[in-house]
């Protein structure tokens, strides 16, 4: 739960989400033009999902919340299916179904 | 790479085969249907996502306006369920906001590689698609274009809005009805567990190539290192070192490549 963030924050980083994302989105095509990036820049931007995504969500998979911060089978084992159907098949709803069957199939198992 | 990875249209095209022909016989309102039925395949990922992001900031124990206000103001789904995640662990609030924003720096990249196709639009439309550039439109019109360099900068804007609308709404619909309907869930299911499932199904097709491995490998052995550091600061480190791990491969892979050649 959100419980440190009083109604006021939480609008402050929606507007700010909202005005940055939308400056990143116009930057080249409504101030920068044809102004050339260094080339590590770009670089750098092609990775950032790959990168900030995985980070984020990679302590949720080893120490889930829901267990109090301890290693979880199912979950472990949800993850894992998940990223295995999603590189196998590439496809995303495929591998959202394979992570919340093994996730809610182990947990009914394993009660 | 220059930041225009796109061919840029060039007069000297060779002449449009049938389909090219029809797509440059088309109004701008055409296109702009043409667009939106080229885009409702997509719906099949956006609307379950869009449930899901109404659902679990529901969970998290925001009100219907504030959830709508991320769908609305932000509207890229990812960040988004950055947002919330890092609120939830009562990460420091200037962390919720550049977490949110380093996942949407790709689009910059999106918004370098239309420059040599929308140039010469209208600076309002510009703003408008500024507002509306999420990464299926950008697929679909980046396509588009390439496939019919000689359309007109209309013809050209007409399609990318056609694909934004049919995207877009749905979006904040799906929202809305997530964030309504999400109160019929019992509370025990193991919803805790959605956000992770999402994005590790939206980061694995993007592992592609050795560089992608490693920037995601090292990204989530570096997250896991600094986890015992105070909430979302890890991630400030662990993201970082995997985009530059990422660039390094990339680089060395390209030299490799010179050297064969």
């Amino acid at each position: 739960m959100i419980d440190q963030y009083s109604e006021l924050s939480i609008w402050i980083v929606i507007i700010a989400l909202g005005i940055g994302t939308f400056l990143i989105r116009w930057s080249f095509l409504g101030a920068l033009g044809n102004r050339d990036m260094p080339e590590w820049v770009l670089r750098m931007l092609r990775y950032t999902p790959v990168a900030v995504l995985p980070a984020l969500v990679a302590p949720l998979v080893m120490w889930p919340a829901a267990t109090d911060g301890q290693p979880d089978p199912a979950r472990l084992s949800a993850a894992a299916a998940t990223v295995a159907v999603g590189v196998l098949t590439k496809n995303v709803i495929l591998s959202i179904l394979a992570g919340a069957i093994t996730l809610f199939g182990l947990l009914y198992v394993l009660g | 790479m220059a930041p225009s990875p796109a061919p840029r249209p060039d007069p000297g095209q060779p002449a449009p085969d049938e389909a090219g022909l029809r797509a440059l016989a088309r109004t701008p309102a055409q296109a702009f249907r043409h667009g939106m039925v080229q885009a409702l395949p997509f719906l099949i990922v956006i609307v379950p996502f869009a449930v899901l992001f109404g659902v679990v900031a529901l969970e998290a124990g925001m009100d219907l306006a504030q959830t709508m206000g991320f769908s609305v103001l932000v509207l890229a789904g990812a960040s988004q369920f950055t947002a919330v995640q890092l609120m939830t662990d009562n990460a420091p609030i200037f962390i919720v906001i550049l977490s949110g924003l380093a996942v949407n720096l790709r689009m910059a990249m999106y918004s370098a590689s239309l420059v040599p196709w929308l140039r010469d639009a209208p600076a309002a439309q510009k703003g408008w698609l500024a507002y509306l550039l999420i990464d299926q439109s950008y697929a679909l019109a980046v396509q588009h274009y390439e496939r019919h360099p000689r359309l007109s900068v209309r013809q050209r804007m007409a399609y990318f809005f056609g694909t934004a609308m049919a995207l877009s709404i749905p979006w904040m619909a799906a929202t809305w009805a997530g964030a309504t309907l999400g109160r019929a869930i019992p509370d025990d299911i193991a919803l805790d567990f959605a956000m992770p499932i999402t994005f590790l199904a939206m980061i694995a097709p993007m592992l592609r190539t050795a560089a992608h491995l490693v920037a995601c490998f090292v990204a989530i052995s570096a997250a896991l290192l600094f986890a015992g550091l105070p909430s979302g600061l890890g991630l400030m480190i662990a993201a970082p070192l995997g985009m530059a791990a990422g660039a390094l491969v990339e680089t060395w892979t390209e030299r490799r490549k010179g050297q064969m050649s």
